[in-house]
């Protein structure tokens, strides 16, 4: 296995912002996918989304999927998270296989979702409401998620008085507040603008790697893909299947400059050529 | 510096939200008074304004007692309206198969003019105050559901399985995320719910009842007493206003987040 599929050999967080205890390498398989397809049902007959996927995601890793437009990534990121059930294959998450929603995802979607009528604090604590866990007992830690994230101050907000970008932090802690094993990212940054978008990767990245979660996030844009990732997976067009899955070299922590660095050019190139060469077959 | 603050209040005062259409009506009522002098309309078709003042004046007892058994069925009417058109809303919202079977008799049922069938019933219930809160209800009824079914559906399918991939229930999701997401377009039904409820109220009152408004229109048409009509009128307006200022007030209670309310909410911060 590469080196660069484990992130969490590197530059250590200091202990106090590690908000989960270390993980041990054994107990925690990650995600684990096996013949894993989708097929809806219309009136015009059967319309396939996802031909069968084999493939796993490891603990604490940062796994992105790339592909076009209508490749099925949106249905993937349901079924993982249990909204959807697959046609057939089975998918496994922590070992445990999913049938229905197990509450030990966290999910952000593109559009931050946050509940008009809840303030910040009460839209972070939306999943122990709906897990019907103590409250009290997850206030400290959304409080912290709220500071990692630099929302402090804001709490009492309603949603509409914050930036967009700041309320996709939000919605990042709201996903993190029940301290889920996995964090399902649906195009966390596709509605903000190009430079609250790249502050935003880098803050991703950090809360990643101080919270150890394993994220598995889609997008539209390789160079973000190739600049979170430790591993990119390339989807073709509908029905979707996987083209390829490719390492990322580049060590961490990663800052902006690094999409300057040849090898990440390189590889952004490799990439972009799956969806050329599939355009000119149609 | 109190001199100061008075002007200010004056001012103030005289560009409240309720003076200008105050000040319009009072144009209104110049206007009014003025066509009838310049034109000669005899009083028996359309009254002076000063004769409609004085049968207020001299009636209001009369006039206030007949307003209670209005307003109630008014109220009655409206409240069965929310209640029915809510819960309504949520089946058709809820299930496609209730949508298919309910919603194109629903909307069949409303092409039937309540005033043919408001006759019935009384067949049916008799001269009281029943008649009167069916047909309000009836009114009332029909746009509370089509908001609220708008309401219900109008929320973001992406909302409602982030709630649910949270482990919530059914009644948790549609408590936490649904219910609160259709509450502006319920309200906006329940504004126009309200207006209706009154014009029920009223035609139950014609077809079918010796108190109420209604019949004071009805009887005096009847002897051609047009001030005591026009001055029923002004209180049914005054009815429908005072009905719809109430609902808008719990409006305001119940969804402060609301975009409609933005405004007082930065004032407040």
């Amino acid at each position: 296995m590469n080196a660069a599929t484990k992130p969490t050999g590197l530059d250590q967080p200091a202990a106090h912002l590690r908000l989960v205890p270390e993980c041990a390498d054994a107990g925690s398989p990650g995600i684990q996918l096996s013949g894993v397809s989708k097929t809806y049902r219309s009136r015009d007959g059967d319309v396939p989304s996802l031909r069968p996927l084999d493939f796993h995601i490891n603990a604490s890793e940062f796994f992105v999927v790339v592909g076009p437009s209508g490749c099925g990534k949106s249905t993937l990121l349901k079924m993982i998270s249990g909204l959807l059930a697959p046609s057939t294959g089975e998918i496994f998450v922590e070992g445990e296989q999913v049938t229905a929603p197990s509450g030990n995802v966290g999910i952000v979607f593109q559009n931050s979702l946050l509940l008009p009528w809840r303030n910040i604090l009460n839209n972070v604590l939306l999943p122990i409401d709906m897990k019907r866990l103590p409250r009290d007992q997850y206030l400290p830690r959304a409080m912290a998620l709220l500071k990692l994230v630099g929302l402090e101050g804001f709490e009492k907000k309603l949603p509409w008085q914050l930036s967009g970008g700041m309320q996709q932090r939000a919605s990042i802690c709201r996903a993190l507040v029940h301290d889920p094993k996995i964090m399902l990212m649906d195009e966390p940054f596709g509605a903000l603008d190009a430079m609250t978008r790249e502050r935003m990767n880098v803050e991703l990245m950090r809360i990643q790697r101080e919270t150890g979660k394993t994220v598995l996030l889609i997008t539209h844009s390789i160079p973000e893909a190739v600049f979170l990732a430790d591993r990119v997976l390339v989807m073709t067009e509908r029905p979707g299947a996987i083209a390829a899955i490719y390492d990322v070299p580049l060590p961490r922590p990663r800052s902006l400059d690094v999409m300057a660095e040849p090898a990440f050019t390189e590889l952004v190139q490799r990439i972009r050529k799956h969806f050329f060469s599939q355009s000119a077959l149609d | 510096m109190a001199e100061f603050s008075g002007q200010g209040g004056l001012s103030r005062a005289l560009n409240a939200a309720w003076v200008r259409p105050f000040l319009f009506l009072i144009f209104i009522v110049i206007v009014w008074d003025l066509t009838i002098r310049l034109f000669k309309i005899p009083p028996y078709q359309i009254p002076a304004p000063a004769d409609v003042v004085a049968v207020l004046w001299h009636d209001w007892p009369e006039l206030l007692r007949q307003t209670w058994p209005t307003t109630y069925a008014t109220i009655c009417g409206f409240l069965l309206s929310a209640v029915f058109g809510i819960v309504v809303a949520m089946l058709i919202a809820g299930s496609k198969t209730v949508e298919s079977y309910i919603y194109p008799l629903l909307v069949f049922s409303q092409s039937v003019p309540k005033v043919a069938i408001a006759p019935l019933f009384v067949v049916w219930f008799g001269f009281g105050i029943i008649p009167k809160v069916i047909a309000a209800f009836l009114l009332g009824f029909f746009p509370v559901v089509v908001s609220a079914v708008q309401g219900f559906k109008s929320v973001d399918p992406d909302m409602v399985d982030l709630a649910r991939a949270m482990q919530g229930s059914r009644f948790h999701v549609f408590r936490a995320v649904n219910l609160p997401h259709a509450m502006p377009a319920i309200f906006s039904g329940l504004k126009v719910s309200v207006t209706l409820a009154v014009v029920g109220a009223v035609v139950g009152e014609f077809v079918g009842s010796n108190s109420g408004i209604g019949y004071v229109l009805q009887r005096s048409i009847g002897t051609f007493d047009l001030p005591t009509m026009f001055a029923a009128l002004v209180i049914l307006a005054l009815l429908g206003v005072v009905l719809f200022w109430i609902v808008d007030r719990i409006e305001r209670l119940v969804i402060p987040w609301h975009v409609s309310q933005r405004e007082e909410l930065l004032f407040a911060a």
